[in-house]
């Protein structure tokens, strides 16, 4: 066979435990598909002496890069991509090294994937990892799955090994929604059943591996999104504006039909529009299907932006600031609810938290358990609450605009991928009161402006004392001032919390909105807590709008605070008595760029206090 | 677009959501303009990604100063058809050092010329996203690069440090300093490019066609007498040959092939009957192994 120039194009996905062949099975088809160069072949026969039974036998494995080495390196490597095609089709082969990470890197393999071959050795028959490769290839959305029993020489070719591998995997694969499943006996090793149907096994009467994986029927673009039957979704990547009157929406069909003259709805505004134009680098055209990269213009000057979703007659997507959700949790900090985080749905940003984490589910055995927190490579399913209200399918409906991930403010890494289910409560129905009194007006009366001055340093730093002196002086001033500390607060609002990581986030978190609704009513606020994390401390600011929220560190050393130890807490925690002390057996992490750092090692007390003040007098909070 | 085989417009589809994420992501991408046939893809559908606005970033060429001459003409007279906007940069303390790829080897020259000068580029201007034309297909290690790859503010890749990347939801955020390579071209093959080429008719640097072209062989490669600069061993003297170029660079550090495919087509049509692999005449990869690896630490693409 040489190699093809496919017109269609599948991707796949191949899970597998170590040993299962998985590489030697992708090396073959590779190699027998005719894709392997003749010098890399060459390499690879040098490479295979010593290494397999008979003299100048091949060793395919050897033939894709074994993940091995660098996972040993301490390399992540979720997925590996290999390409090759035949004259029917083009391939994309997605494939995830196993071992700890394995749900999370599969998951990933399968967000782009239409289809898994789940690979299992005839001799070992259904393991517990191929339960778990199928029901996260469901989770994940994959409808079509091909059980490859490999090792087929190793019993013999015998068609009952196969026969009961093949049965046990149906009743098992029952409640996951496949649509297709075909099972292939076969050996990766000798190329049976592989792109070839072999002699050795003359009781199969099915395709080889290669020939179902050309001629499989998978809906047009599954992985992508949607299908072209489908309702529209357009999604707008980036405003094209080359002149003043010509403004066009580019992006991508996800789904469904664009055609010009159609009627739109742009989503979340749920303004209507009429398509003008579909302007494509080729020219005009008059329809746009799922998986088309257009730009569009629209009759009325209806307002909408990158991350906007327009839909068509035919039904438009939910529009929540509420959802439920499937979640896999991808980082070893676990996931914290109350936490904020960002949220990327579509091309939209949006901060958001998971509100309950319902339940988890075990990948294994689908069994929901509880839990306070998500750990890595653990599926959850949550309530999550966003900023504003965003447009979303469900996954099962669309895996373009009902999938989302969720990133760390702080370090900016991916930590949770995300599947919604349903929306929770309508957006349409909330109504944020409308203030008749505005936050600037209730300010100006007090000429002041509004803001949150968060003082953030270790237990006995002088957070309490600094921040009491600047209200006094603040209040001399005119001012009008609250005070919000650990102790008022943990008395009252907060006497539910204690002191785990989740409770601390809580705690912030409820601080953070008190000290926010105080901002409206126009007050400054002056907030002394320890909020060890940056994450919260940086979502509080969030909260409030640009400037209004002003960090100050308290920076006292560690062994000051302990030498001081106001409340002989330090003397408790050192002797067990008082666990998660912060600085003790709870972690700090200091500001990295704090608007105001008060060390108190340098100055006494008045002085910083006048510090304070002034910086509020130099940003025109406080008057002169 | 209406011609398109499925495959190749789903791959342009893709690459093309890609440029516009980079554009709309970030406050400063610059397209890494290598002047081959990746490179001419790349600026193809960055033009296709765009319109009808103009590309709305730069091309940055770095120039080792040891490119075909016929690579540079293309390089200026695309430029000019297309009006657009290009910077070229040599690393000049390299230029001063003498640093060659003859007399100082091609992993020196790579280092100095290549990798450090990009790395100035990038500082000099201040772009946060660079778009590269590399894929996943040139080599084994390269299958498991992201199509967002972050680097530091000392443009280090951390391989410990990748963020996952699920559907099209590409994590764009970087803190001030921390800047992206972006890869467009990630899932396409030699032969999506070639064939694409062809479909799309997009003009390459004629070194890619055969010609009777001056060449040495040394260990068992063709070099091309590109000009005077290329010293001759003892006894050495060029002779003509119907060659071509599966991938351009530094011409003596480019290995020609004995061909007589003068279109894209008869190319495609070699390729497919081929049995050697595009980074054979790669010389660059060829210095020590799991080279590749290292220089993407570096900064190298
Ligand atoms: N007998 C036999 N051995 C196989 C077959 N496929 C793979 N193997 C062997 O199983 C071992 C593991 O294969 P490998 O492809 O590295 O597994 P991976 O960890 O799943 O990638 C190697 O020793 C292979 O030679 C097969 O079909 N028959």
């Amino acid at each position: 066979m040489e190699m093809g120039t496919g017109q269609s194009l599948l991707r796949f996905l191949t899970c597998g435990s170590v040993d299962d062949g998985k590489s030697t099975l992708i090396g073959r088809l590779l190699h027998d598909a005719g894709l392997v160069p003749d010098d890399q072949m060459e390499q690879v026969r040098r490479d295979s002496r010593g290494r397999t039974d008979q003299e100048g036998e091949i060793d395919f494995s050897l033939l894709v890069d074994g993940l091995e080495a660098e996972r040993e390196q301490g390399i992540t490597i979720d997925v590996a991509h290999r390409y090759f095609a035949t004259a029917r089709r083009s391939f994309i082969v997605a494939d995830a090294p196993g071992h700890e990470q394995y749900t999370r890197n599969m998951a990933t393999a399968a967000s782009g994937a239409s289809l898994a071959v789940l690979l299992v050795d005839a001799r070992k028959g259904l393991l517990t990892q191929t339960r778990r490769h199928a029901i996260v290839a469901s989770l994940m959305g994959i409808r079509h799955v091909v059980l490859a029993v490999n090792k087929m020489d190793l019993v013999d070719g015998a068609e009952t090994v196969f026969t009961a591998i093949r049965e046990k995997f149906t009743t098992f694969a029952g409640p996951l929604k496949f649509l297709s499943m075909t099972a292939v006996p076969l050996s990766a090793r000798r190329g049976d059943n592989v792109v070839h149907r072999s002699a050795a096994m003359p009781w199969y009467q099915g395709p080889a591996l290669l020939e179902h994986l050309e001629t499989v029927a998978v809906e047009d673009g599954s992985a992508e999104g949607g299908t072209e039957n489908a309702p529209l979704r357009f999604q707008v990547e980036w405003i094209n504006r080359p002149e003043p009157d010509f403004r066009g929406l580019s992006g991508t069909v996800l789904s469904g039909r664009l055609e010009t003259g159609g009627a739109v709805t742009v989503w979340p505004s749920g303004r209507s529009a009429r398509i003008a134009r579909i302007v494509t680098f080729d020219g005009d055209v008059e329809r746009a299907r799922a998986g088309d990269a257009v730009t569009v213009t629209l009759e009325e000057a209806v307002d909408a932006g990158r991350g906007d979703l327009l839909s068509g007659p035919d039904g438009g997507p939910e529009v929540a600031d509420q959802f439920a959700a499937h979640l896999l949790w991808m980082t070893e900090e676990p996931l914290i609810p109350g936490r904020s985080y960002l949220l990327r749905a579509g091309a939209r940003w949006v901060p958001a938290t998971v509100t309950t984490l319902r339940h988890t589910m075990n990948v294994e055995t689908l069994e929901h358990g509880a839990a306070t927190v998500l750990e890595m490579n653990a599926v959850g399913l949550c309530n999550l609450s966003t900023a504003a209200p965003i447009a979303f399918d469900a996954y099962e409906a669309n895996r373009h605009t009902g999938s989302f991930i969720l990133v760390d403010r702080f370090s900016n890494r991916t930590v949770g991928a995300g599947m919604i289910l349903h929306p929770l409560r309508r957006a349409a129905n909330l109504h944020r009161q409308e203030l008749a009194v505005s936050t600037k007006e209730r300010a100006a009366v007090k000429q002041q402006r509004p803001a949150v001055l968060w003082f953030t340093g270790l237990s006995g730093a002088g957070k309490s004392t600094i921040a009491n002196r600047v209200e006094r002086r603040l209040h001399t001033l005119g001012h009008h001032t609250m005070m919000l500390d650990g102790d008022n607060v943990r008395l009252g609002l907060n006497r539910d919390l204690g002191f785990t990581d989740a409770d601390r986030v809580e705690n912030i978190r409820r601080v953070g909105e008190v000290a926010k609704l105080m901002t409206e009513a126009g007050l400054i606020v002056l907030c002394a807590f320890i909020a060890p994390f940056r994450a919260e401390r940086e979502a509080v600011r969030a909260l409030l709008p640009d400037g209004a929220f002003l960090e100050i560190f308290v920076d006292t050393p560690l062994e000051e605070c302990m030498r001081r130890d106001p409340k002989g807490l330090y003397a408790k925690a050192r002797d067990g008595a008082l666990r998660n002390f912060t600085g003790v057996d709870s972690p700090y992490e200091e500001p990295d760029a704090p608007e105001l750092r008060l060390k108190t090692a340098e100055a006494d007390v008045d002085a910083l206090a006048e510090r304070v003040v002034e910086a509020l007098q130099l940003r025109g909070i406080a008057g002169t | 677009m209406a011609n398109l085989p499925d495959n190749l417009k789903r791959l342009e589809a893709e690459s093309i959501a890609i440029l516009r994420e980079t554009a709309a992501s970030f406050g400063k991408p610059v397209l890494l303009y290598s002047i081959g046939k990746d490179s001419g893809v790349l600026l193809h559908l960055a033009r296709k990604a765009f319109h009808p606005s103009p590309v709305p970033f730069p091309l940055l060429h770095v120039d080792t100063g040891w490119k075909f001459r016929d690579m540079i003409a293309f390089r200026d007279e695309t430029v000019r058809r297309l009006e657009l906007e290009l910077l070229v940069h040599t690393n000049q303390d390299g230029v001063d050092r003498g640093i060659d790829p003859i007399r100082s080897g091609s992993a020196v020259h790579t280092r100095v010329m290549k990798t450090e000068a990009l790395r100035q580029a990038l500082d000099r201007y201040g772009f946060d996203a660079a778009i590269g034309g590399a894929r996943r297909d040139e080599e084994k290690s390269r299958a498991k690069e992201r199509v967002f790859s972050i680097r530091n503010a000392a443009h280090a890749w951390d391989p410990r440090d990748q963020r996952p990347e699920l559907w099209r939801l590409w994590n764009t955020r970087i803190q001030p300093g921390e800047s992206v390579r972006a890869f467009p071209l990630s899932n396409w093959t030699e032969l999506d490019v070639w064939r694409y080429v062809a479909a799309e008719s997009i003009p390459v640097v004629p070194l890619y066609f055969a010609a009777e072209r001056p060449v040495v062989r040394r260990s068992g490669t063709l070099i091309m007498v590109d000009d005077g600069r290329l010293p001759m061993n003892p006894g050495e003297v060029p002779e003509m040959r119907r060659v071509r170029f599966r991938t351009l660079g530094c011409y003596p550090l480019s290995g020609a092939i004995e061909s007589d495919a003068t279109t894209v087509e008869d190319i495609i049509a070699e390729m497919r009957a081929s049995r050697t692999s595009e980074r054979q005449g790669r010389l660059i990869d060829g210095d020590e192994p799991a080279s590749m690896e290292r220089k993407k630490r570096e900064g190298y693409f």
